[in-house]
């Protein structure tokens, strides 16, 4: 399974509306985009954030990644290599 | 003038020591009581490591009756009991069938018997509700480990728990402090307790707060204020201190061990920079200050800290925050101690038996050492000298000591003991 990365974006984009409290960076959020420094996510719900991306995508995220998934980049990447290995 | 508050008892319940004695010696060696638990990883655990005290059917039956214990499945009520007991016995006090309308508890918990809920919650969803039996209510009501408490000793001024996450401990000895400056109570029996294992644990877990980076080097995992400090080991517990009025004690001849100050208890509003589990650092420093200007003492005055610091990667702004309040920084920082290196973060349970080693230290005049900071971490070598940070034990005579802890939900206390001269 592929998703293009615009899409993919877009999808994270949703997942982690819930918990973004900088609505200007999220309006503008981007591949740059940094969760706690940009969207001000409180450091605690991230964990909810890799939940929910857990369930979207029904893969298994490890610690040692979820640790990188501060940012949109990364977090792209690791649900990229997920999906793939799927 | 205030009533002066001095303690006269002590009881403690930790991984690395039950008894006060074993307590001691362990902390004075730095021996640490985190082991790994294979149960937890088969669950699925990260993070496999903790601090679990264990305790003996035989040391039990020392406590509690054959029919206290039957139906009981309660760490939190056990190890309260046990420590609070203790601190009772130690404070040459005996049981009586008289009711001691002059002394209560505030002992507090994070959550009473997680166990027993489990167990019940099992039952019911077999409809099974008739084989909960007539304890269940007792050892699942959060204040069920006082309530244990006043009827094994008789006590009939307040019996009370408490509960402000892992501040519990620090809150429930500054309650007891005011109820005896206020004129309520002579004596009151205060300290804090946790349950432990996966049904406590498993939150924290799942925020990944807890370290998953030792799960094959269990006594190197607790690592506050190391440069590698990966996350807390959670541990459980209690301890407990007989606190009374100076003139009770003196009239009753009691050893004191030390004396209470005074102290502070605030929270941070979960505003500016504060949230659920991040402290708001002004409330901190307010905290720190109030309980100084309570105590009638200088920053200058304290000889030792012993800190909160739990081994998550932001022990430098408790640090900070300490530095901050005091105005005092480099070599002029007080030595800082933390006992979670050497037992975890005992929750609940863990202002209790840090302020019981707090006052072993000032009644025998040493600082225990903090292990696992080989590597003290450059953000706090920038701001306090690294002799302050002792890594081995110290034997020098200690004043005062300074004592704080903090929470969930934005809350924070800070307590000052000193040493009591006749």
């Amino acid at each position: 399974m592929t998703i293009p990365k615009d899409q993919l974006i877009k999808e994270l984009k949703d997942i982690v509306k819930p918990y973004i409290q900088n609505q200007e960076a999220y309006d503008n959020l981007s591949e740059n985009t940094d969760f706690i420094n940009d969207l001000k996510i409180n450091s605690a719900n991230l964990v909810d954030v890799i939940l929910d991306i857990e369930d979207k995508y029904e893969i298994d995220i490890d610690n040692d990644s979820m640790e990188s998934m501060i940012n949109v980049k990364n977090s792209l990447e690791v649900i990229l290599s997920k999906i793939k290995a799927v | 003038m205030n009533k002066r508050v001095v303690i006269t008892g002590l009881g403690v319940v930790a991984s690395n020591g039950i008894g006060v004695e074993a307590f001691k010696k362990a902390i004075k060696q730095g021996r640490s009581g985190i082991k790994y638990f294979p149960y937890l990883k088969e669950l699925g655990f990260s993070c496999c490591i903790g601090g679990i005290p264990e305790i003996s059917e035989e040391l039990k039956r020392e406590y509690l009756s054959e029919l206290q214990l039957r139906n009981f499945n309660s760490n939190s009520i056990l190890y309260g009991c046990i420590a609070g007991m203790d601190a009772w016995h130690s404070a040459g006090l005996t049981i009586d069938e008289e009711v001691d309308y002059n002394t209560g508890t505030v002992f507090g918990t994070g959550t009473s018997s997680v166990d027993k809920f489990r167990e019940s919650i099992i039952k019911i969803d077999d409809h099974k509700v008739k084989r909960l039996g007539s304890t269940a209510v007792a050892q699942t009501m959060v204040s069920g480990v006082s309530a244990y408490l006043g009827g094994l000793l008789g006590l009939g001024n307040q019996v009370t728990t408490n509960s402000s996450a892992c501040t519990t401990g620090t809150e429930a000895i500054m309650m007891g402090y005011d109820r005896i400056v206020a004129g309520h109570a002579d004596r009151m029996l205060v300290g804090s307790c946790s349950d432990d294992g996966a049904y406590l644990w498993g939150g924290f877990d799942a925020m990944r707060v807890l370290t998953y980076k030792h799960n094959d080097s269990p006594t190197i995992g607790s690592r506050p204020m190391s440069a590698t400090a990966s996350g807390f080991v959670p541990g459980g517990g209690a301890g407990a201190l007989m606190l009374e009025s100076l003139e009770s004690a003196l009239a009753r001849d009691a050893t004191i061990y030390g004396e209470l100050l005074g102290g502070h208890i605030n929270a941070g509003g979960q505003r500016n920079g504060g949230s659920m589990t991040i402290p708001n650092d002004h409330a901190v420093q307010q905290c720190i200050k109030k309980a100084i200007q309570n105590a009638g003492i200088k920053p200058t005055d304290i000889d030792t800290i012993n800190g909160h610091l739990t081994a998550t990667k932001n022990d430098h702004v408790e640090i900070r925050n300490w530095t901050e309040a005091l105005d005092l920084s480099g070599d002029k920082f007080p030595p800082i101690n933390t006992l979670k290196s050497m037992v975890g973060h005992c929750l609940s349970a863990a202002g209790a038996i840090e302020s019981v080693a707090c006052v072993l230290q000032l009644n025998e005049d040493f600082i225990f050492p903090n292990v696992n900071c080989e590597d003290i971490s450059q953000e706090i070598l920038a701001l306090v000298h690294q002799d302050q940070i002792p890594r081995q034990l110290i034997n020098r005579k200690i004043n005062i000591i300074a004592k704080a802890s903090f929470g969930f939900g934005d809350v924070n206390g800070c307590i000052i003991f000193k040493k009591y001269l006749s």
